[in-house]
Order: C-alpha cells, then sequence, then structure tokens
C-alpha cells in the first residue's frame, strides 16, 4: 500500500561560493526518493537561495519508504561544464511513519559532502501520507516503534515484553568493488552511505516485521551495528527487545477499559484495600536471628574450562548433568515456587533465546541475578556468495547465542539481560562476542500479564497464564511488589538463583546481609544497570582492566587459531585485574560490565568497564594480601610489607572517597515493626529455599577472607602495579559507566556530553607484554585525567555512562574512543543523602511512574490515604529522616494529585484534535514556529546525552530514531589541521547534524545517544585521511520539570505550553 | 611512542576564557601551556603538564575553527558547527574585537592597508604585542572598516548590529573607522601623550557633530565623512581675524568676562589674538583634506602647547573657551552664529579632552 512523501525546498543559507569569479553561487536542488527525482529552479548569484518550491510529491509504496532515505543534492548550476554538487542530505523519514512519533521534518539542515564536510545549510519541509495497510501479508511494518534506549521508554509502559529480535543483512562493500577504481572518492564514500543507509532502513523493517509478528509494537534497546567485513562484504546487524508498549498519556481517558489491561486489573482492584494492610513483605522485615555469619577463606572465584572458539569469564562451563534453574530450586523448591519458576521457564524456553537487551527494569522484573554470561568465536571470514541469504553469519550468531544460552542455564537462570553483540575484526580474521547477565525473572512480566507499574501502589494477586492454565498464587511476597522498593534492603535480585550445593563455579556464599535469609555470593558481577531498588553503601566508582597482549603475525586458520588460543588468558587476566580493583575499591559489585576484545595484526587488546558499588547485601570484600613464596631476605620482605602498606592505605583511602562505610554487622535488628506478614510469608521462602538449615551448617570462618596475590609471579608484580597506578579522581569528580552513578541523587539539569578519541603510536615495535600494558592503561588514565580537567568548571559532578571503545586500526596503532556525559549534581544534598536511600528509591518510583500513578489515584476517592500510609509505612525502617521523607512523598503526591487533574482535563480537549485527529495541526504549527525561528538569529539548543533520562526534566515524546552514517575523507590533511583538525572537524559536524536532524523533527534533545563506529584511516604520507562514523540515539522533547510545574498553573494551556517547552530556545 | 591523534569534542562547545585571551594574545600552544603552569593551575587541579597540552591544542584547534565565524559574528547565532551559549558567544566576539591600546595608538589614522600590515612587525617590536594579535588585531579593524564603510546610517549602530559588539566596545571602533577615513595624523611627536581614548572621545564628538549624519539622520550617506558644506562654510570663520575691529572688539569682550576670575588672565590677554587666529584659521583650513589629517597637531601646536607653556589649568582653558565661543555672539556684525557653534562645541570638547596638564 502507498504512502505519499512531499517535500518542500525553503530555503539555502551560508552556500559555499561556487564561482569564483562573482564569488557567489547558482544553487539548486535536486530531490531525489527512489528512483524519482525533481529538482528546483535556479537560484541566481546568491549564498542565500530563496527557492521556495512547490511541494514535490513522490507515492510511494510503504515499504521503500522503510528502506529508503529522502536524498536531497544541492548543485551549482553551470552553463559550460558539469553541476558541481555542493554536499547532501539524506533525511531517514521513518520517524513520520509512526502516527505517535513526529509528523513533518522541517528545519535547517546541515548540506554535507564527504570531502569538504558541511557546506551550508538547507531548510526544507517533509511530511508523510501513510494509507494504513492491513495486509498481513505486507513487506513494511510502519508504525513499529524503535528505541535505542535500554528500559523501558519514559512516557510508555509496557503492556508486554515479547523477548528477543534479531536480524542481519548483508551485501557488498562499495568501497571494494571494482567500479571503485575508476570513480572518484566522493563517489565511493557517496555510494557506501547511501547503502548503509538503505541496509539501515530494510534492517529496522524486516527487525519490525518480526515485532508485528510476536504481537509487539515496538524495540527497545535497538542495537545496530556494522561490520565493515572488507572485501567479504558489508554486514549490517541489529538486535534488539520486542515489546507492546503503551503511551501513558493517552491512558488517562482509557483508564480500566484498556483491553490489554482488562483481565489483570480486573482481578487487581478488589485486593487493593484489603491487602495494603498486611504491610511489607518479607524482604523487608529485619532479620530473623542469625546468630552466625557465614564466610569462608577466599579461594580464586573462577576456573576456567573453554572450548577453542569461546570463553566465559565469569563462570566455569564445567557441564552440569541435568542442571536447569528447575531443578536446581525445584530440588527443595516447595511446589508453589517450583510450578512458577516452572512456568516461567517453559514460557522463556519456548523461545528460542531468552534474550532482553534491556539494562534497567521496573521493579520485580528481575528476581535473581546469577552473574556474567559471556561467549566468543574467532572466525575466519570467507566471501558472502549469496548476500540475499547469509547463512554463515546467521549461524555464527546462532552458535554464539546457544553458548549464551547454555552458560545462563548453568547459572540456574533460564534468561540473560543486558545482552549485547559485537565484533573485531582485522583482515580475515572476525572475533565475534555476546555478553549478558544470566537472571531469573519474575514471571509475570514474561506472558500476558502486564508490565505495569500499577503493581507497585496496590499490592494484589497475581495472576499469571501459561498456555490455557492460570494459576494463581500470591508472588506479592516473594518477588518486589508493592511497596517493597521502598522498604530499605532492595536485595533480592542479589539471592543466588542457582543451587548453593551444587555451585556451578567455586564461589562462597553467606546469608544475604540485608535480609539474612538466603544465600548470596560474594561478589556479583553484572552488564545491567544497577537496578532502583537495589541498596547500596557509599557510592560507586569507574573500574576498568586494561590489558594488551602481543601476537605474532600470521595468516588464516594458524591466526585465527593463535587468537583463540590468546583469549581465554585474556579474559582470565582481565576478570583478575577488575577483581582486585574492585577489592583495593572495598567495593563488592560491579554493573555495567562490558568486556572488549580488539584484534590487530600484532595484538590483542581487552579492555573491561564496570561501575563498582558496594551492595549492602553482599559480604564486605576481604583485602587484599601480599604474599612472597621464596623466604628470602630481609629487603624483599621489606618491599613486600612496603607493598602491603601501600595496598592497605589505598584501599582505605579508597573507602573513604567513595563513602564505602558499611555498618559493622549488628547482630540483632531491634524490633520488627511488621512481624505478621513476614511470619507468614516466611512460609513459602523457608520451604522453598533451603537457606535457614544450611546457614546453621555452614559456621564462619571468621572475616579473613583475604585475597592472596603471590609476589613471586612476574603476572602478579604486575597486577600490583596497575593496582597502584590508577589515578585517582579529583575530588568533586566521580566517574561511572551505568546510566547514573548510584549514591548520587540530586541531579542539576546541567549536562556536558563529549566525545574524545586518542590514537597511540607505539614507535617502539619490540615491546614486551608488561611494557604494552602499561602504555595502554596510561593511555585510558591519561584520558580519564583529560576529562577531569576539561570539566572542573561542572564540579561537583560525575562522569555518567563513560563508555570507552578500543581498536587497532592499524598495526602499532591504538585508538581510544570515548563517549560520555558529565553530569553535576548539588553538593549540600550528597552529605545527607546516605541516610535517604528509602526516600530516594519512593521519589524515584513515584517519579518514573507519576502518570500511572493517576490512574490509580483515580480510582481511590481518598487519594491520600493508601499512599503516604503505606510509603511512611515502608521507611520506617529508615532511621532519621523517614519523617521529611513522609513530608515529601505526602507533597509530591499532592502534586501528582494535582498534575492528574489538569491533564484529564487537558486530555478531553486536546486528543481529539492531536491524537485522533490527522496529525496536521501539530504540524501546521510547528512549521510555524520553525518559520519564526530561521528568521530569528539563534539556533534551537539540542541536548545529547548517552542516558535514557535528562535530569530535571521530563520527557514528554519520543520522536523516532536516530540513526546516522557518515564517511569523511580529505585528500589535504594538513592543511585541515592534520589528523587532529581532521576528525575534531569532522566530530563536531556530525553533532551538529544529529542535532540539527533532531531539532527538524520538532525535538529538543537526544538520549540514548551513542557512536557505535568511529573507524579512522589515514595516510600522512599522501596527505589523506578517512573516517566513518555511525551514530545512533532517540530524539525526543523534553520539558523542565519547573516548566511542568509552571502549566499547571495554567491547565487550559497544557499541550501547548509543553510543546513550546519542547522548542527549548 | 607518541599520541598521534588527539580531539575531545563537546556537545556543547568548552571554551576557557584564560586560554582564548592566550590565543588571542599569539601565543602559540607551547608558550600558552607554559603560562598556564606558571599560572599554577597545575596544582590547583591535579593536572600534569601532558593533561595541559592536549587540552591547549584542543583549544587552540577550537578557536581556530571559530575564526572564520568571528570574522562574521552574526554567524555564530545561526550556525550549527558549534552550540555555544549565548553569553558564552557575546564573550567570544567582545574578546575576539577586542584589543590593545597600544596597538591601536600605532595603527590609528594610518590606511589600513597591505603596506600598514606589513609593517606590523615593527608596531609588534614597538609595543610588545605578538605580532599575531597585531595581525588580528589589524584585521579586524580593516573588516570592520570594509563592512561599514559600505554602509548607510548611523556609524556607532551598524558596527554594533554587523559585528554585535558592546556599546563602548562598537564606539571606539567606530572611531578607528573614522580616523582611518580621515587619515588623521595621530603618530606625531607632540602627539604621543594623547591616549587612544583622548581621540576615541574626539572622534566621537566629530561623528555627532561634524558629519552629514550628525545633522541629518535621514541622509542617505553616512558618518564616515566629515560635512563637506560644513567645512566650506567654516572660512566664512575668517572674518574673526581678518576683520580687526571685529577681532579687538571680541578681546575686550572676552577680557572683560575673564577679568579676575583666573590666575593667568595676564597671559589671556597677551595670547588672544594668536590663540583666536590659530582657531579660525583651523576651521578655515579643514576644507582641505591634508589640512584635515593635520588637525589634532594644529590643535595642539597651535593652541594647547602655548597655554600649557602658560601653565593654564584645565579649568582656566575650560573658561576661556566659554566665554571666547559665547562672546562671539554678542558681536554684532557677525552673522555666521550657526556655523560657529557647531564648530567650537567640537573644538572645546576636543581642547578639554586633549588638555593634559
Amino acid at each position: 500500500m502507498p504512502g505519499k512523501l512531499k517535500a518542500k525546498i525553503v530555503a539555502g543559507r551560508h552556500l559555499p561560493v561556487m564561482d569564483r569569479a562573482s564569488d557567489l553561487t547558482d544553487a539548486f536542488v535536486e530531490v531525489k526518493f527512489g528512483n524519482t527525482t525533481f529538482k528546483t529552479d535556479v537560484y541566481p548569484k546568491s549564498l542565500n537561495p530563496q527557492w521556495n518550491s512547490e511541494w514535490f510529491k513522490f507515492e510511494v509504496d510503504d515499504k521503500d519508504l522503510q528502506d529508503e532515505p529522502l536524498q536531497i543534492t544541492v548543485l551549482d548550476h553551470d552553463i559550460y561544464s558539469a553541476n558541481d554538487a555542493i554536499g547532501k542530505v539524506y533525511i531517514d523519514i521513518d520517524p513520520l511513519l509512526c502516527s505517535e512519533a513526529a509528523t513533518v521534518i522541517s528545519g535547517w539542515l546541515p548540506i554535507y559532502d564527504t570531502i569538504h564536510g558541511i557546506r551550508g545549510e538547507i531548510n526544507v519541509l517533509v511530511k508523510v501520507d501513510l494509507f494504513n495497510d492491513l495486509n498481513r501479508f505486507r513487506q513494511s511494518s510502519c508504525g513499529v516503534k524503535f528505541f535505542c534506549t535500554t528500559s523501558i521508554p519514559r512516557c510508555y509502559r509496557a503492556v508486554m515484553v515479547h523477548g528477543f529480535v534479531e536480524e542481519l543483512v548483508v551485501n557488498e562493500d562499495p568501497e571494494y568493488q571494482w567500479i571503485d577504481r575508476i570513480r572518484t572518492p566522493r563517489a565511493s564514500n557517496e555510494a557506501r552511505q547511501r547503502l548503509i543507509f538503505l541496509m539501515s532502513g530494510e534492517l529496522q523493517r524486516k527487525i519490525g516485521l518480526k515485532v508485528l509478528e510476536m504481537g509487539g509494537n515496538a524495540v527497545v534497546g535497538y542495537l545496530q551495528c556494522f561490520d565493515l567485513e572488507g572485501e567479504t562484504g558489508l554486514v549490517v546487524r541489529a538486535i534488539g527487545t520486542a515489546c507492546t508498549l503503551e503511551k501513558i498519556s493517552t491512558l488517562t481517558s482509557a483508564s480500566t477499559t484498556h483491553p490489554s489491561n482488562s483481565s489483570p486489573s480486573k482481578d487487581m482492584k478488589e485486593p487493593i484495600f484489603g491487602e495494603e494492610a498486611p504491610g511489607n513483605p518479607l524482604f523487608s522485615g529485619p532479620p530473623t536471628p542469625l546468630r552466625v555469619q557465614t564466610f569462608s577463606s577466599f579461594s580464586p572465584s573462577k576456573s576456567y574450562s573453554r572450548q577453542s572458539s569461546s570463553s566465559d569469564t565469569e563462570l566455569s562451563l564445567t557441564p552440569k548433568t541435568g542442571m536447569g534453574s528447575g531443578g536446581s530450586a525445584g530440588k527443595d523448591a516447595g511446589p508453589l515456587k517450583a510450578l512458577m519458576r516452572q512456568q516461567t521457564q517453559s514460557a522463556l524456553e519456548q523461545r528460542e533465546y531468552p534474550f532482553f537487551t534491556l539494562t534497567s527494569f521496573p521493579p520485580g522484573f528481575l528476581l535473581h541475578v546469577g552473574g556474567v554470561v559471556n561467549a566468543r568465536s574467532v572466525k575466519l571470514l570467507d566471501r558472502i556468495h549469496n548476500p540475499d541469504e547469509p547463512e554463515t553469519r546467521d549461524a555464527w550468531w546462532e552458535e554464539i547465542r546457544q553458548e549464551i544460552k547454555c552458560h545462563a542455564k548453568a547459572l540456574g537462570c533460564h534468561a540473560v539481560v543486558g545482552y549485547s553483540e559485537s565484533t573485531s575484526i582485522c583482515e580475515e580474521v572476525c572475533i565475534l562476542s555476546a555478553s549478558g547477565t544470566a537472571v531469573i525473572l519474575g514471571s509475570r512480566f514474561m506472558q500476558d500479564g502486564p508490565l505495569d507499574t500499577d503493581h507497585r501502589l496496590s499490592r494484589q494477586p497475581l495472576v499469571f497464564s501459561t498456555g490455557a492454565e492460570r494459576v494463581e498464587g500470591d508472588m506479592g511476597s516473594s518477588i518486589s511488589l508493592g511497596f517493597e522498593e521502598v522498604a530499605p534492603p532492595g536485595c533480592g535480585f542479589c539471592h543466588i538463583p542457582y543451587d548453593e550445593l551444587n555451585i556451578p563455579f567455586p564461589a562462597q556464599l553467606t546469608n544475604c546481609y540485608c535480609c539474612r535469609r538466603y544465600k548470596v555470593p560474594d561478589v556479583l558481577f553484572t552488564t545491567i544497570d544497577l537496578p532502583t531498588e537495589a541498596n547500596i553503601t557509599g557510592k560507586g566508582c569507574l573500574i576498568q582492566a586494561r590489558l594488551c597482549r602481543t601476537k605474532k603475525k600470521a595468516q588464516g586458520e594458524g591466526n585465527a587459531t593463535a587468537i583463540s588460543n590468546l583469549l581465554p588468558f585474556l579474559e582470565y587476566e582481565l576478570h583478575t585485574q577488575l577483581m582486585n580493583k574492585l577489592k583495593l575499591r572495598g567495593m563488592n559489585a560491579l554493573f555495567g560490565l562490558r568486556i572488549q576484545i580488539s584484534v590487530g595484526e600484532t595484538m590483542l587488546l581487552g579492555l573491561a568497564s564496570a561501575t563498582g558499588v558496594y551492595l549492602t547485601a553482599l559480604p564486605s570484600p576481604g583485602g587484599i594480601q601480599i604474599a612472597g613464596k621464596t623466604p628470602s631476605d630481609i629487603t624483599y620482605e621489606q618491599h613486600i610489607s612496603n607493598m602491603q602498606k601501600k595496598i592497605n592505605d589505598t584501599i582505605a583511602k579508597n573507602k573513604e572517597i567513595y563513602e564505602v562505610n558499611p555498618p559493622e554487622f549488628v547482630e540483632e535488628v531491634i524490633g520488627s515493626p511488621i512481624p505478621e506478614p513476614r511470619q507468614r510469608s516466611r512460609l513459602f521462602r523457608s520451604q522453598s529455599e533451603s537457606s535457614d538449615d544450611v546457614s546453621e551448617l555452614d559456621l564462619s570462618y571468621g572475616k579473613k577472607d583475604a585475597f592472596v596475590l603471590e609476589i613471586d609471579d612476574t603476572d602478579a608484580v604486575e597486577d600490583i602495579h596497575a593496582l597502584l597506578t590508577d589515578f585517582p579522581t579529583p575530588p568533586g569528580f566521580y566517574s561511572c559507566n551505568t546510566e547514573i552513578m548510584p549514591g548520587i541523587q540530586n541531579w542539576t539539569s546541567a549536562i556536558q556530553m563529549f566525545t574524545s578519541v586518542r590514537v597511540f603510536r607505539l614507535n617502539n615495535a619490540n615491546l614486551t607484554n608488561q611494557g604494552l600494558n602499561k602504555i595502554f592503561s596510561e593511555l585510558c588514565e591519561n584520558l580519564l585525567k583529560s576529562f577531569y580537567f576539561k570539566l572542573r568548571s561542572m564540579v561537583p559532578c560525575c562522569l555518567c555512562h563513560l563508555n570507552f571503545t578500543v581498536a587497532i586500526p592499524e598495526d602499532e596503532l591504538i585508538q581510544v574512543a570515548v563517549t560520555a556525559v558529565a553530569m553535576s549534581f548539588d553538593k549540600e544534598q550528597t552529605l545527607e543523602n546516605g541516610r535517604q536511600s528509602g526516600d530516594k528509591t519512593l521519589i524515584k518510583a513515584i517519579t518514573e511512574n507519576d502518570e500511572q500513578l493517576q490512574f490509580s489515584l483515580e480510582l481511590n476517592a481518598e487519594l491520600s490515604s493508601p499512599n503516604p500510609l503505606s510509603s511512611t509505612k515502608g521507611l520506617s525502617d529508615v532511621s532519621g529522616s523517614h519523617l521529611s521523607a513522609r513530608d515529601r512523598c505526602s507533597s509530591w503526591i499532592e502534586q501528582l494529585r494535582l498534575k492528574a487533574h489538569i491533564i484529564r482535563r487537558g486530555s478531553v480537549k486536546t486528543t481529539s484534535s492531536l491524537e485522533k485527529a490527522s496529525p496536521l495541526p501539530e504540524g501546521r504549527s510547528r512549521s510555524l514556529r520553525r518559520n519564526r525561528s530561521y528568521s530569528g538569529s539563534s539556533v534551537a539548543v539540542v541536548k545529547m546525552t548517552p542516558l535514557s533520562l535528562l535530569p530535571g526534566a521530563k520527557i514528554i515524546k519520543y520522536l523516532g530514531i536516530i540513526n546516522m552514517f557518515f564517511i569523511r575523507e580529505t585528500t589535504s590533511l594538513r592543511e585541515e589541521g592534520g589528523v587532529s583538525g581532521f576528525l575534531h572537524t569532522f566530530i563536531a559536524e556530525v553533532f551538529a547534524m544529529v542535532r540539527a536532524h533532531v531539532a527538524a523533527l520538532g525535538g529538543n534533545a537526544v538520549v540514548s545517544y551513542s557512536m557505535k563506529e568511529c573507524v579512522f584511516m589515514e595516510n600522512p604520507n599522501k596527505n589523506q585521511a578517512q573516517c566513518l562514523i555511525n551514530v545512533s540515539g532517540d530524539a525526543v522533547i523534553f520539558v523542565r520539570e519547573s516548566e511542568l510545574e509552571a502549566t499547571s498553573v495554567q491547565p487550559q494551556s497544557a499541550t501547548t505550553q509543553t510543546s513550546n517547552g519542547g522548542e527549548g530556545t | 611512542m607518541s599520541v598521534e591523534l588527539d580531539v575531545f569534542v563537546g556537545n556543547t562547545t568548552i571554551m576557557d576564557k584564560e586560554v582564548y585571551q592566550l590565543w588571542l594574545n599569539g601565543y602559540t600552544v607551547n608558550d600558552a601551556v607554559k603560562v598556564r603552569i606558571e599560572g599554577g593551575i597545575m596544582e590547583e587541579c591535579e593536572a600534569s603538564a601532558e593533561v595541559l597540552l592536549s587540552d591547549t591544542m584542543d583549544q587552540y584547534r577550537t578557536f581556530q575553527m571559530c575564526e572564520r565565524l568571528l570574522h562574521h559574528p552574526a554567524k555564530l547565532a545561526n550556525q550549527l558547527l558549534f552550540q555555544i551559549p549565548p553569553d558564552r558567544q557575546a564573550m567570544l566576539i567582545e574578546r575576539y574585537y577586542a584589543f590593545d591600546d597600544a596597538f591601536v595608538r600605532e595603527v590609528l589614522g594610518k590606511k589600513l592597508s597591505k603596506g600598514t600590515k606589513k609593517d606590523l612587525d615593527d608596531v609588534s617590536a614597538k609595543t610588545g604585542i605578538m605580532l599575531k594579535s597585531c595581525r588580528r588585531q589589524f584585521d579586524n579593524f580593516k573588516r570592520v572598516f570594509k563592512v561599514v564603510e559600505e554602509l548607510k546610517g548611523p556609524l556607532v549602530e551598524n558596527i554594533r548590529q554587523h559585528f554585535l559588539l558592546p556599546d563602548q566596545l562598537a564606539r571606539d571602533y567606530a572611531a578607528i573607522v573614522f580616523f582611518a577615513n580621515n587619515r588623521f595624523e595621530t603618530g606625531k611627536k607632540k602627539l604621543q601623550y594623547l591616549t587612544f581614548h583622548d581621540f576615541a572621545f574626539c572622534a566621537g564628538q566629530l561623528i555627532n557633530h561634524w558629519t552629514v549624519g550628525a545633522v541629518d539622520n535621514m541622509m542617505d550617506d553616512m558618518d564616515v565623512d566629515l560635512d563637506k558644506e560644513f567645512l566650506q562654510d567654516l572660512k566664512d570663520l575668517k572674518i574673526l581675524i581678518t576683520d580687526k575691529d571685529l577681532l579687538d572688539q571680541h578681546k575686550s569682550l572676552v577680557c572683560t568676562a575673564l577679568r579676575g576670575k583666573t590666575n593667568v588672565f595676564n597671559e589671556m590677554e597677551a595670547n588672544f589674538k594668536n590663540l583666536s587666529r590659530s582657531l579660525v584659521n583651523i576651521a578655515a583650513k579643514l576644507i582641505n583634506a591634508k589640512d584635515v589629517r593635520d588637525f589634532f597637531i594644529d590643535l595642539v601646536e597651535k593652541f594647547i602647547e602655548p597655554c600649557r607653556s602658560d601653565k593654564w589649568t584645565s579649568i582656566d582653558v575650560n573658561l576661556y573657551l566659554i566665554h571666547y565661543t559665547n562672546s562671539v555672539h554678542i558681536l554684532d556684525t557677525f552673522k555666521h552664529h550657526g556655523v560657529w557653534n557647531r564648530y567650537m562645541g567640537v573644538i572645546k570638547s576636543c581642547i578639554l579632552r586633549m588638555y593634559h596638564e
């Protein structure tokens, strides 16, 4: 079914001088979509042409609408010779295909040329009239929303999470086609850009089809990557999580009658009032009087076993016969729990891959976290014979995913979250990697149960079903529901999912330090963000393990084998480093772990980044002990004791910096406020988990699980060196690679996103591993130092989502690219926040769901009665500030009530005109605004952030995915300021283009921004360089929270206000 | 082993004011790093020299990329390449167009030509301002000159709107443009004691009172040139010195008014005819472009120096000029009151400004 694409070329500005004689330009524009091309008139002799063209209309298939970009070429008319191209603009019209996203693209877009960069701007208007296609066999998937954000987008709620979607498409790389020898670099670059545009369009469409097949309407955590394989082709692959999302703001009127929601909500409603009395579920209760704590001396927490082509960091692969999560849990489990697990599991196992690309979840989604699972495989690239059936590449990934699935199983888990895939290619060798976190999920999110945050407010018996079967059980007690997240110990996810008698890898278990009830591991590594409900002590920090390994130059099979053989050692050492550094900071858990292995001709690079935290539920880590093996002379001993002292000092200092001062273990917590329900829920638990009796058995070994490093080992010397050379973050700075720094709340709205790239040349070919390590480590450290210095004006601030990408672009070159955001916060409040964790989570929960709140608020006539009541109850365990917290809480609710009122009123007026009727009115008004804004001089500010949120602001609309690919080439490198000048300009141009496209969609920010590819190649001798950059993110409209409050003063103009605010000029 | 490539790009362009100033002052990256190190920033921020170097390079690159935008400040506001908050933009522009008094004093009134630009190394050597900075300042003058030369309407306003400069800076540029256009001589030894601000003040007076735009805002011509008609009319003032009666009458009127009010009355009386001749002669000669150039030197040589050698105070000068100007209106045979006022108003303020005791 067709759609009609309409484009209008309004004007140009700042065009380059194309005619030397007159210092002017005779510009005209070609507008091309598919095979149809339109042209504007020539606007003679002007650098600021006003074409004001008619509407060019393209009648096209919606499949093409998804695949093809709109291509706008600005040319200089020349009577005697061929017209010179000034530059091009590619416009992805995908955001216009979705009714909830943007309705018009209108604004100044940079005219881009792959040789000259940005050359002026062009003002365009683009619209799409789409006729709905209900054909079941359709090829298109218009209307499926895509989000890069790896959590449920802020103004949506997930009705259902369907699961993993993946797809890859393959093509020949134009750069390597024979024709490339005779065409200009510009033509070749443009062919490549266009092809990649087409391929990502196709990929998105295909993924969309899969989502529709699954019954979903959106892809969250969409991750698209390019593999530039060179001779063998170009692979574009993507993974994501299919969901059914529902817009929150439209919910207000729909309330209970929403179809997808109806059956569970019916069951929910009645118990709301009755159920709230019992109070907190068991986790929040004070611990049972447990007498002893279990500790055992530490043994290296992992063993190794791997196959030639894969490796895993966190767990041993030793196959355990018949071990599955069901089996292990079922052994001692109570019938209900077993049943529940089985159901979730079977639901999950029906799926090919129970994977989720999400990294943060609504509370209650994660039950238990097993650990990181990770698989790698080394492949030799071969020519792809039939691009339409990229079987080999598919098969490779399938293999890896199967392995991940097995690993997860071995950990007693049935799902993998925070899942991602990556490659590293050098010549014909390709390392495929996949990693994720093995978890057990709350069953209700899996099947028909809506992933509905209303649960949090009204605890109700959960209904879940598998197939025809319907089972009911009070899951409210076993998974975090209701106000459990407010209750202090958010420790549930730390509890081991595997059978403790049958631990899949050597680790020692202790009773949870929060609930004292279930077993927890001594350390926990994950690839996800810290769950909001998690309880931590102090602050977190970025922890990186960096490693270089030399390798002999080799070809083909031999090379692949050599790499395969090196990989496990690399991973082992990375892991040891991580562990050491974690302990050095006195922390016990890693979040957002990302291990990157990069392959070059003569070396392998490994970089593991994660955010270390002290999980209150986990035992305090022991120190690091250095032991000399040989009983030698005194100086040696002294050396050791010196080092030991240094380490101890560092640990102590770090604990101070990160405020890691876990409360000394208190044997008995006095007074349990609500013993009753705990008792009751314990019934379930004590049956299902065998912890109680066992804890009595494995009596404490005392608190001396020190990590022993034997110094005789040269590796250990190196390790210690690496440990101690880490530069401490300067005062006022924190850093993490997760979304938000655990332990900091009061963010101001000041953010600064940045990208930094460094390339380091190793001139000395004969470097040892140690030498390389040192260089690599210093490179990363220096980068961080530079950031701290540059951003010193933002102090106190935190570098969030520090994303390091390493590559070996050439022999002897190491490239590190970093994208992160610096966010400043208020210092005053941080001081007291240690006591406010309960408060924080409460507020966080509310801010996240304030829209949903309205829903349940509407249900209850006396608004304030259930909520503050239960919240204070939850808070009663937080000693100290619970009073203020309550005040704050109720004032929040007051505000929300106000807001709910307004939005309800507002929606009557606006939904009819905006959402249901044609999107034209909004579009028109925006284009009017645009017109005004470009006649005025200033450019709208567009914020960019790699996070999914903007502090102090509320995202009110997602306008669509931004996925852009640019190539820039130069043959006058020196004149452009050398490699740095060249790349600096290019990155600035990429930012400018992203901002311009977002602004043209009507947005004022990009969230979940990432630079997924930055391939830089240079040839200084020829004065040439080339760079490819791929960026992506979600275009959004946000409103400052302060403005939002302002809107509530004038309810009648609620929507117009927000859209104005969205302009954010 | 070396860092081959090192860039840092922020979504909001990060610019350090201090480094910007160093860049503007013409420091090389290495010198700038040295200055920064001496400034104690390393201790303050626990940074190493390496970090400083990298940061300085980055900033220098950014400034270089911005420079072409700064040449057309209006473009800075609607370009897309750099996201710079408005207050930062204003800072960038203001500092870019700021100049050193020592430098401007050297080129004030000179033709803004290639020849002058070639001599900038001498200026640099003389003033101690780096050549790079001299070039920037010179190019700024030239750029502003070129743009407003062809524009109609009030000079200061044109500069302010075109280059988005703050009011005072726009006025200074107006003065520079005005001086360059009329090629006033300012470099003579006798004029060395005058600062740029003295000249700028005088330029303001001239622009406001002696140009075409000064009398008629609607005129298409602009403020850069002196009003030819007015200059022509100035010749008529000669009667004040050629007509002996008029001169004597004038003298007696002034002396009567001044008697007893000043310590230097005798000198005033003795010098009256000389001074009056000088001022009227200056007026009468202004029709010749060459004499316009010597306007300031004439004022100094023919009026200020004689007064100074007689130890007049500024108050004396002021008093003298007030009465000198006003007495003319009592002369019944004198008809050119409009021209006289227009002339003497400016002369009086200029002399007072230029009269350093």
